[in-house]
């Protein structure tokens, strides 16, 4: 294959990747930024949305597209349920003690794996796109399915921000996130805030499942990957910014497609990683993040 | 209340909170693993074997039903009269598919639960990772793992793989078939580790000699989980994909090629290794309609199955699809299960030659199994017939080629035991005991 085609075809996985890579790190970087509660278990509620996508999507018969939105919709708030239950029976009890909480929600992660293998099971199994489109150009064929994966995460960024930027919801969450204290002063019900942006994070991860497990499987290790790339993503963009973690997700998406295709992904993993040691020792803060106060 | 009326016994004496410790004590005493119960009655207490087992990590789908073909074989000898008129009794561990953890499993089999000897790993890097301890401990340990690492021997003498044939025999008895039928210049795709290294090193010399090449390599990192990015590499002269794949991330794997090349595809050979556990009619498979694979044992029943695989199939619980029987979409891994069934046969045939008693005996087990030599096709081995190698502590048996046809995989070419042999690499009778 020649060059152009075979750079095209490296971009095209490359923005898949960051795509869903992108909604799975800004859960995480909500969480730190709000709550500063660095979420071990963040890639578990990732898979446990594919997990349960799966389940949805199978229980509902007829078209795949009708079992498959209804996953993106159901999914997602099964998640968010979890998560707020995990939040207030186990984040809320350590009074979101930064050391405290890393140790439990390591321990969420054994405790969601472990039952997803129970109850799930072992294997990998598949979901049907809602559509099998594909795109023939004159060089390969390519996923008409993975390219919508990419509008799909695109405009779910966007209502992010607009909520983040626009909304009262969003101005609560940033003031909670700039100072908590003076917050709660103002009678922002903090505690509150803190259970929705843990559900939303979590909800966040479970909707990018969703989103890859037609081109993915479900599987009940698939949490660790995305879990270890976000961390990747949110260090590289700063904690807490938006603009920093879509940037970095970008960033190390199309280079793990374009390195991995020309080189070997070995090496992607190697440059990624040496990345983020660059950041931490030369800008702490991150690329976009604030420095703290 | 006052609770000095109610408990009144005298401070110096056995307290309640005593006495519970003692009971609590006593009770984990003789729980405890390695408490021989049968002390006073050696020859009735069970045969004791430690059952290595894939139950969490990426084999789990592999260790589960490697679980149930166990436990239907121990079924079957214990109700024929055991081992040596001994009961057989099954200990599992969790390795969880990683080979630190096998070495400690395997540790833990011959200094907590003293089993007689461990059994039924499979895969090559665990089985790699387990071997020094076996050896160290003196430990017999069969494996059913297909990797060519067995009978390299480069592992040690306490190391046995008489169920189920290494991929270097399995490969060199298929490359006629693959050369003559599905096309000359091979591009291979392998996971890049010690099983797919099996596949690297023996594919390019075995179809060489049929007039053959490899044309490309593609070496896969075990826990990718896209590949379309690796699809540009794949020369586009390239008449036959030659793919193994394991873990969970396969279906992408067939998938993303599917898109890629549409209908007008290259002719694809693969190990189901690639699809154990997992349905051929699952969504976005349809593009292996029409290729071909190998197979240990036959997933789907064929027509001219003999009255031992039938029994067999009966006895492990899986339909003519090769599922669970009521559970059609919980498929097995039928191309190496059977494995565990005929190793398990073997361990009884070399303990009964060895009059072997316990863990003391360990040494003339090895010597009885190093001197078995065939197998004969029957109820203990429904696959077919075998021959062992006890040089290189190897079996060798057929192989099946297998096409996707209408959603079943239909057996078109069974190998000879004589196409798959191969001049031994080394001697493991020659180490010490």
């Amino acid at each position: 294959m020649h060059f152009g085609p075979h750079l095209l075809l490296a971009a095209l996985e490359g923005l898949v990747t960051s795509a869903v890579l992108a909604l799975t790190a800004l859960g995480l970087s909500l969480v730190f930024g709000v709550m500063r509660v660095v979420n071990v278990a963040h890639g578990e509620f990732f898979m446990l949305g594919a997990v349960l996508a799966w389940a949805i999507s199978t229980a509902i018969s007829g078209h795949p597209a009708l079992g498959f939105l209804a996953a993106l919709v159901i999914a997602p708030l099964i998640v968010g349920a979890i998560a707020l239950i995990a939040e207030r029976l186990v984040l809320r009890r350590l009074n979101y003690n930064p050391e405290a909480t890393i140790v439990a929600t390591i321990g969420m992660l054994y405790i969601i794996q472990q039952l997803a293998l129970t109850f799930y099971g072992p294997e990998a199994r598949p979901v049907e796109p809602p559509f099998s489109y594909r795109i023939l150009l004159p060089w390969f064929g390519y996923s008409g399915y993975k390219l919508s994966v990419i509008a799909a995460s695109a405009l779910l960024l966007i209502t992010t921000w607009l909520v983040l930027t626009r909304t009262k919801i969003g101005l609560i969450m940033r003031a909670t996130q700039y100072d908590s204290e003076t917050a709660q002063a103002f009678g922002i019900p903090v505690d509150r805030v803190y259970g929705g942006v843990f559900a939303l994070g979590a909800m966040l991860a479970a909707i990018a499942a969703v989103l890859i497990v037609p081109i993915s499987q479900a599987h009940y290790l698939m949490g660790q990957d995305p879990l270890l790339l976000s961390f990747i993503v949110v260090i590289i963009g700063g904690l807490g910014s938006l603009r920093g973690t879509v940037v970095a997700a970008v960033l190390i998406g199309l280079s793990d497609g374009i390195i991995s295709m020309f080189f070997s992904p070995t090496l992607a993993k190697i440059i990624a990683t040496l990345l983020v040691a660059m950041v931490l020792v030369f800008r702490p803060q991150g690329l976009f993040g604030t420095a703290s106060r | 209340m006052d609770k000095s009326k109610t408990f009144n016994l005298p401070r110096t004496g056995l307290s309640r909170r005593t006495a519970l410790k003692g009971l609590a004590g006593g009770a984990g005493l003789a729980m405890a693993p390695g408490f021989v119960r049968y002390s006073q009655a050696q020859s009735s207490a069970p045969i004791k074997i430690g059952f290595q087992s894939h139950r969490t990590g990426i084999g789990a789908a592999y260790g589960r039903w490697y679980e149930k073909t166990t436990a239907a074989a121990i079924k079957a000898i214990n109700a024929a009269g055991g081992i040596n008129g001994r009961p057989v009794e099954v200990i599992i561990e969790d390795d969880g598919t990683d080979p630190g953890r096998g070495a400690e499993v395997v540790g833990k089999f011959a200094t907590q639960h003293k089993t007689d000897i461990v059994f039924g790993t499979l895969f090559s890097h665990v089985v790699i990772g387990s071997a020094p301890a076996a050896g160290e401990a003196k430990m017999p340990y069969f494996v059913v793992s297909e990797g060519h690492h067995v009978a390299s021997t480069k592992l040690n003498r306490y190391v046995f793989q008489p169920g189920i044939t290494d991929v270097k025999s399995q490969i060199q008895s298929m490359a006629p078939w693959i050369a003559a039928n599905a096309g000359k210049k091979v591009t291979q795709i392998f996971p890049d580790f010690a099983f797919g290294y099996d596949h690297r090193d023996y594919l390019p010399p075995a179809l060489k000699a049929q007039g053959a090449e490899v044309i490309a390599q593609i070496a896969i990192p075990p826990t990718e989980s896209s590949f379309t990015k690796y699809f540009p590499q794949i020369p586009a002269e390239t008449e036959v994909i030659y793919h193994v794949m394991v873990g969970p991330a396969v279906l992408t794997f067939v998938k993303e090629l599917g898109e890629f090349y549409g209908s007008n595809r290259p002719q694809l050979f693969g190990f189901i290794d690639s699809l154990e556990a997992v349905d051929i009619n699952s969504p976005g498979l349809e593009f292996l309609d029409g290729s071909h694979f190998w197979e240990g044992s036959p997933r789907y029943a064929q027509p001219d199955d003999s009255a031992a695989q039938k029994a067999y199939r009966a006895a492990v619980g899986i339909d003519d699809n090769g599922a669970a029987v009521g559970d059609p979409k919980d498929v097995s891994t039928a191309a190496h299960m059977f494995g565990c069934w005929e190793t398990l046969y073997v361990v009884k045939k070399a303990m009964e030659d060895a009059g072997y008693k316990g863990p003391e005996d360990r040494a003339k087990l090895v010597e009885a199994t190093e001197a078995l030599t065939a197998f004969a096709e029957g109820p203990e081995h429904p696959q077919g017939p075998k021959t062992f190698n006890g040089k290189i502590h190897q079996c060798f048996g057929i192989q099946n080629i297998s096409k996707v046809e209408g959603g079943k995989l239909k057996v078109v070419h069974k190998t000879k035991i004589e196409d798959g042999l191969y001049e031994a690499e080394g001697d493991y009778t020659t180490q010490a005991l």
